[in-house]
């Protein structure tokens, strides 16, 4: 009964204790403030949007911004505000979809190698090493042509491109400490390499993973928007940021709203995820601990 | 519950090296047997060795009569245990004390856990409520008790101490092995207890072994100390070496 009412407020402690000292940094802040206004946009899409994302108007193509929208229209005389911010729905689905698949996928790949080194670990690197060599993008690309192009195939491919860094983070930082005192200790309690696999090792891999898994998000919004831009990610009339650009392609030299302002958005999101992962870097640096 | 302890033989080689050529000796039940010896002369390996925790090893190692190879793990684990030797890396750095004490009573589905973990902790002289501390809110001594009260919490026959005080001052050193000794006392545990300070081992211990690149040279009770019985010539060396530092401070 203690347990619950002593451990409960610890984590969300810990979790005020980073933020406060993320925000206290201005590039760390940025990249909170952005994500922030991002996480609100995507929840608010329906009553931030002006217009209907999806609604066009033939009488009103290529409008520059003002006028009534604020970041102009676009070919098909839909408001480019607007679907930016559906858009913004996109692109945290994405990032959520493929943060969930790479995460424990890498983690679990990367420390039962490095827990169990020899042949184990000789297996499952060699296979690392496969998914590791072949360039995302193009791999990304081969999934999605055998699987054929949709949005959920886009996220799929990049779940499975994005894993094998983690994987070898988490290894390494498995042989690190697998040969310590504690996990000795426990393997003397007679814990099973499962136990010891998830409740002593994963915790210790778990920051430099967070980190890890921000730092990608930024490679994975590029990889979605560029799937988008060639046209194998998420289809019209969907408002993907990196398809937006694809079809803005034609009309950039007279109508340079339509791929400046996705753009933008897709750098802002990127760097602020890469800002987020340098700060939590240091948030979660145990030697920082004490400056807390 | 104490139990003996009997190695034959031991012998173990890391890749070509021959760490331990053979290594045999007995301790009695309820008895504190030190290891003593120069650094790397495989003080450290026989422990890991009986612990299991390296298990390439071959010869025979007895605990209480029966083989630790042929033990099954659940009654392994709950007739030998180990303290390490430096306890800012024995504890995990992110588990509170109260998860590193239940832990083992989880693995072994042993009931009551609160008031075996409180019993633990009150058996190493630290207040109960350190239960929810982590081991960076804890002094150095405070975590070598804690990792002596994991070591106790399944009620082991046989400790097995690998330099349990080196990393500690030396005012916190006689407190641990005063707590050592008192447990002895009270629970008649089996002490093997590898140690480089023959101070420690005339404080603790029945007998010793004194070893030199992995084999022992000699075995002698603790009265050889102080008159440098030993026999064997590097013995001897170590022995007087030892009276002598302590002869100058």
């Amino acid at each position: 009964m203690t347990v619950q009412t002593r451990s409960l407020p610890a984590p969300l402690y810990a979790a005020r204790n980073i933020v406060t000292f993320l925000l206290r940094q201005p590039t760390s802040a940025f990249g909170l403030i952005v994500l922030a206004i991002l996480i609100g946009a995507a929840a608010l899409a329906p009553w931030i949007a002006t217009h209907d994302p999806y609604v066009q108007n033939l009488g009103n193509v290529l409008q520059p911004p003002g006028n009534g929208h604020l970041f102009g229209t676009d070919e098909l005389g839909r408001d480019i505000f607007s679907r930016l911010i559906w858009g913004a729905r996109i692109t945290l689905t994405i990032i959520f979809l493929v943060t969930i698949v790479v995460g424990p996928l890498g983690m679990i790949v990367g420390t039962v190698a490095g827990y169990f080194g020899g042949k184990v670990d000789l297996v499952m690197m060699r296979i690392t090493d496969i998914f590791l060599s072949f360039p995302s993008l193009i791999l990304s690309l081969a999934f999605v042509a055998a699987l054929g192009p949709s949005l959920n195939n886009a996220i799929i491919a990049i779940g499975l491109t994005a894993w094998p860094p983690i994987a070898r983070l988490a290894r390494a930082e498995t042989m690190t400490f697998r040969n310590a005192d504690y996990i000795a200790a426990a393997r003397l309690q007679g814990a099973s390499s499962l136990r010891i696999i998830v409740k002593s090792i994963m915790p210790m891999c778990l920051p430099s993973v967070v980190i890890r898994l921000t730092l990608n998000m930024a490679t994975v919004i590029l990889t979605a928007a560029g799937l988008g831009f060639l046209g194998l990610g998420a289809q019209p009339p969907l408002p993907e940021w990196g398809a937006m650009i694809a079809t803005g392609r034609r009309y950039m030299i007279d109508s340079w709203w339509l791929v400046t302002f996705p753009g933008l958005s897709i750098l802002c999101v990127s760097l602020a995820f890469n800002l987020l992962g340098d700060g939590l870097r240091d948030a979660l640096d145990p030697k920082q601990m004490n400056r807390r | 519950m104490t139990a003996s302890v009997e190695i034959e033989n031991l012998s173990i080689s890391f890749g070509t090296v021959k760490v331990l050529p053979s290594v045999s000796f007995s301790v009695a039940p309820g008895e504190c047997f030190g290891l003593v010896g120069e650094s790397g002369s495989g003080k450290s390996t026989v422990l890991r060795c009986v612990s299991m925790l390296t298990d390439f090893w071959s010869g025979t190692v007895r605990i209480g009569g029966k083989d630790v190879r042929s033990l099954p793990l659940a009654e392994r684990c709950r007739l030998l245990q180990m303290v390490f030797q430096d306890p800012y890396g024995s504890l995990h750095p992110r588990q509170s004390v109260r998860t590193v004490l239940a832990e083992p009573l989880r693995i072994h589905g042993l009931g009551d856990r609160e008031a075996r973990m409180r019993q633990a902790l009150v058996d190493v002289g630290l207040p109960v409520d350190f239960l929810d501390r982590f081991p960076h809110q804890l002094s150095g001594g405070q975590r070598q008790r804690v990792a002596i009260a994991r070591a106790l919490i399944l009620e082991p026959a046989v400790l097995l101490l690998d330099e349990p005080t080196s990393a500690l001052d030396v005012s916190v050193q006689a407190e641990i092995l005063n707590l050592l000794a008192r447990l002895r006392e009270m629970r008649g545990f089996t002490y093997i207890m590898v140690t480089h300070d023959l101070a420690v081992v005339d404080h603790m211990c029945d007998r010793f072994a004194v070893m030199q690149s992995g084999e022992v040279t000699e075995i002698l009770p603790r009265s050889a100390i102080a008159g440098n019985g030993a026999t064997h010539p590097y013995a001897r060396e170590l022995i007087g070496a030892s009276l002598e530092y302590e002869g100058q401070r």
